[in-house]
């Protein structure tokens, strides 16, 4: 992806920021899923894990877990582990936390909840939709359904707490330590 | 002892060795649980804790003769610390198991076992 977005780069990459970093280009003042899914789902854990972009609204961001015949979770049948559901209701968490914020800020974390209600359907793509229902200075609140076509009838339900991380949130401006893909769910320093 | 589910063995989770019949399952650090550079992603994370939980409840269903279906009904995880770019580990404690149902409670550490990076709490049926 082109510098497109309104990073500079200048401003947040550290000297020893991975040169991976270099190609970066997420706009942290305005924030948007389906443009940073382009750049997040590229590589790393929910590259590999082959997530996709699929709607957001103003507070929310639905994520798509393709099918794929190597995450299956039981031996004797091919149904998709609850692992990568884990995953992608977690990335969804964090992308509709910068979606309700309108910008891409360090967010960690703290606590991932989530209810299976049955097993997804055999060799059905999941999808994970999640609103941010409230945030605080330091807090944002998080809770949506896993459903493999039907939002009516979901697969899971789950709830989180992430918690602002690095600076006062405020002024939070990326930089390459705090801020990159992924940030949801890796936990603070 | 036993086969780890092709999401484990996909995600590189392997059993690294047995700690009084329980197993202790690892990870080593890759782009496959990358999240932002050089840190494990948290749903990486979650999913070593979620298998190191399943490992405990397999191995004892095992050492007392019982065949059961495990199934998910809900898993917590708190995430303590980040996840570095090095090997990480993971050992469940099987806090309760009854006939129907187990509880079991899962520590993920990298140096110092000691010194949890992320924790889970996880119920599972059993058909």
């Amino acid at each position: 992806m082109a510098h497109s977005a309104g990073l500079k780069l200048n401003d947040c990459n550290k000297s020893n920021a991975p040169p991976k970093l270099a190609r970066m280009s997420i706009n942290p003042s305005q924030f948007d899923a389906e443009q940073a899914g382009k750049f997040f789902f590229r590589a790393g854990h929910t590259g590999w894990l082959g997530l996709r972009y699929a709607d957001h609204g103003e507070n929310w961001v639905e994520l798509e877990l393709p099918w794929r015949e190597d995450l299956l979770g039981e031996r004797d049948r091919p149904v998709l582990a609850s692992g990568p559901i884990i995953s992608l209701m977690d990335m969804a968490s964090g992308m509709s936390i910068w979606q309700t914020k309108g910008v891409f800020t360090p967010i960690a974390t703290l606590d991932l909840r989530v209810d299976y209600q049955r097993p997804a359907r055999e060799r059905s793509a999941v999808w994970g939709r999640v609103e941010c229902y409230r945030t605080t200075r330091s807090a944002a609140f998080v809770r949506g359904i896993a459903h493999d076509g039907d939002r009516d009838d979901p697969v899971a339900h789950v709830a989180g707490v992430f918690m602002t991380i690095g600076k006062d949130p405020r002024q939070a401006k990326m930089s390459s330590d705090e801020a990159a893909p992924s940030e949801a769910g890796t936990g603070d320093d | 002892m036993f086969e780890l589910p092709a999401y484990a063995r996909a995600l590189g989770i392997e059993i690294a060795r047995i700690e009084d019949g329980v197993p202790i399952l690892s990870v080593e650090f890759g782009r496959n649980v990358e999240g932002r550079p050089q840190h494990y992603h948290g749903g990486a994370t979650a999913g070593l804790l979620e298998n190191a939980g399943y490992a405990a409840l397999r191995a004892r269903l095992l050492e007392e003769g019982r065949e059961a279906q495990m199934k998910p009904v809900n898993i917590t995880v708190q995430y303590l610390s980040a996840g570095k770019s090095q090997a990480s580990f993971a050992k469940g404690r099987i806090t309760r198991l009854g006939r129907r149902n187990a509880n079991i409670a899962v520590e993920a550490w990298q140096d110092d076992p000691d010194r949890p990076i992320a924790t889970a709490i996880l119920n599972i049926l059993m058909a």
